[in-house]
């Protein structure tokens, strides 16, 4: 089944959450709009909304996160759910249990929704595919596909910067070849109708045919960065390093590291972006990480928006559904 | 479809606006109230707000309420398409509030606005001001202060439309559109 085909119901509302891919400039900017109502929640002396009172949100971590997964925990708590935190890796999937029986267990406590990462791509698709149909599945990250909500609350951070994408020249630094980010950013910004993306990496971190995708390639930093709105620095996975991917952490910053003496050829007002967490002095120096142009931390507070506007989008279409078939 | 005729065209909006104007005045004075916050409920509301709140000369900034996240049908339609955000610019604690909204029904927005200025604050009181009044409650809610009364027909429904000018306008569905004699009683009934 197309990511298409299991991501909306029949009118063509969001029901599953699993990729940017397919989901059109449209659907994405009412994402982002319900995300701008959000923002304000933090404002408020108690930062709760009733929508999802009653609902059990089950975060089910295969992988280890904590930003990720503390964020979707308070999305799901300012929006009023219950909230259940599965570290599978440490659990049940330890004592043998295969994951179609972890899920039926999960859906026999009445769960409405389930946060998924994983390791393997596709995981979250795999979820969606084989859970009961009044259950929404959101992806958290699967293997070096797609982290779709990273995605969002990066274009939710460039467009209260920078508002519309059709002027940005955008550069996305690092390991482009592993980076489950940049391919959910490269498909959001080409979706969004971006004036130019780029990509910046190292011969052997660049996905063969990349530009199928909409990217210009760049393998210097300076170049790659010249007139550019929006920079976003990737992390590398420091177990590429080992391989042979890459001589060593201090080679790589020596090319690819960005500094304030780097960022001089960007347009004067470009934002700095990273997803975290930062190796500081391998991926950015410290001067640029903490320094004007930096938003690393608004990124944090956006994908609380973001992750609370994406719930409430799939359980309000899970509502919808059950309203028109009598199923509660 | 459906079909709209206007109602109420700019210049009578205007006066009824001018007339609530003074009321409000009035119904503060009697209070006791010399700082009181305004607040409009999206969209409508601001508008009409926007008008009193400049009318009244008021110092500090209106706020605006969306009551999206806070509506009681999100159980059966899902999410509003158009969620813009809240903005109380004052705290609202321990101050007097004029909430305005266009057009009171049902009572269930103004259930939620309630709900919705209560999650940043406890304000000292809360006073409503409508500009129109209709039938059709559902919640033991009544307005403070109110621009036109209206009885409408099943099926009709009056919208504010705005910004520039503000005019009120009927709107009917085709099928009940047969049952319209007796048409829309007089306003200020």
């Amino acid at each position: 089944m197309s990511a298409d085909e299991l991501q909306l119901d029949g009118d063509g509302r969001l029901k599953h959450f699993l990729t940017i891919d397919g989901l059109g400039r449209e659907r994405l900017n009412q994402i982002l709009e319900s995300a701008e109502g959000f923002i304000g929640v933090a404002q408020q002396a108690i930062k709760k909304v009733p929508l999802c009172r009653g609902k059990i949100i089950a975060n089910l971590f295969f992988e280890n996160s904590t930003r990720t997964r503390t964020t979707f925990e308070l999305a799901a708590k300012r929006l009023s759910a219950d909230v259940l935190n599965l570290n599978i890796g440490t659990s049940s999937a330890s004592k043998g249990e295969t994951l179609l029986d972890t899920l039926r267990n999960l859906e026999a406590m009445h769960v409405d929704m389930f946060v998924v990462r994983h390791g393997d791509s596709g995981a979250a698709h795999f979820f969606a595919q084989h859970t009961a149909p009044h259950i929404s599945v959101i992806n958290a990250g699967d293997g070096s596909h797609s982290h779709p909500t990273q995605g969002m609350l990066d274009m939710l951070t460039i467009r209260r910067h920078k508002g519309e994408f059709r002027d940005l020249r955008v550069a996305i630094v690092g390991d482009i070849l592993h980076s489950r980010v940049a391919r959910s950013q490269i498909l959001a910004l080409t979706a969004l109708g971006a004036r130019e993306v780029r990509v910046i990496s190292p011969r052997t971190l660049i996905p063969a045919r990349v530009e199928d995708l909409g990217v210009r390639v760049f393998h210097g930093l300076r170049e790659g960065v010249r007139d550019a709105d929006v920079i976003m620095m990737l992390r590398l996975q420091r177990e590429r390093m080992s391989g042979a991917l890459l001589p060593s952490a201090r080679e790589y910053f020596q090319l690819y590291g960005l500094t304030e003496e780097r960022l001089s050829t960007a347009k004067p007002d470009a934002i700095v972006m990273h997803p975290g967490p930062i190796n500081r002095g391998v991926e950015m120096d410290s001067q640029v990480a903490d320094g004007p142009r930096s938003v690393i931390l608004e990124q944090v507070s956006n994908g609380i928006a973001v992750r609370m506007a994406i719930m409430s989008l799939c359980i309000g279409t899970q509502n919808r559904r059950s309203q028109a078939t009598g199923d509660v | 479809m459906s079909s709209t005729d206007l109602w109420r065209d700019r210049a009578a909006v205007e006066a009824v606006v001018g007339q609530m104007t003074r009321e409000l005045g009035d119904v503060l004075a009697q209070r006791g109230i010399t700082r009181p916050l305004m607040v409009g409920i999206h969209t409508g509301g601001v508008w009409v707000a926007e008008r009193l709140h400049a009318l009244l000369g008021l110092n500090e900034p209106l706020g605006h309420l969306d009551i999206s996240f806070y509506r009681d049908d999100f159980t059966r339609i899902g999410l509003h398409p158009q969620v813009r955000p809240s903005h109380l610019p004052v705290p609202v604690d321990d101050r007097h509030l004029v909430l305005v909204d266009d057009v009171l029904q049902t009572g269930r927005t103004i259930r939620a606005a309630l709900n919705v200025l209560f999650d940043y604050g406890r304000p000292a009181s809360v006073l409503l001001a409508t500009l129109v009044e209709r039938d059709g409650r559902e919640l033991p809610i009544a307005p403070d202060l109110v621009g036109l009364q209206a009885r409408l027909q099943p099926g009709e429904q009056i919208k504010l439309t705005g910004p520039q000018p503000l005019e009120l306008v009927l709107a009917k569905t085709p099928e009940r559109r047969a049952k319209r004699d007796g048409g829309v009683p007089p306003a200020n009934a």
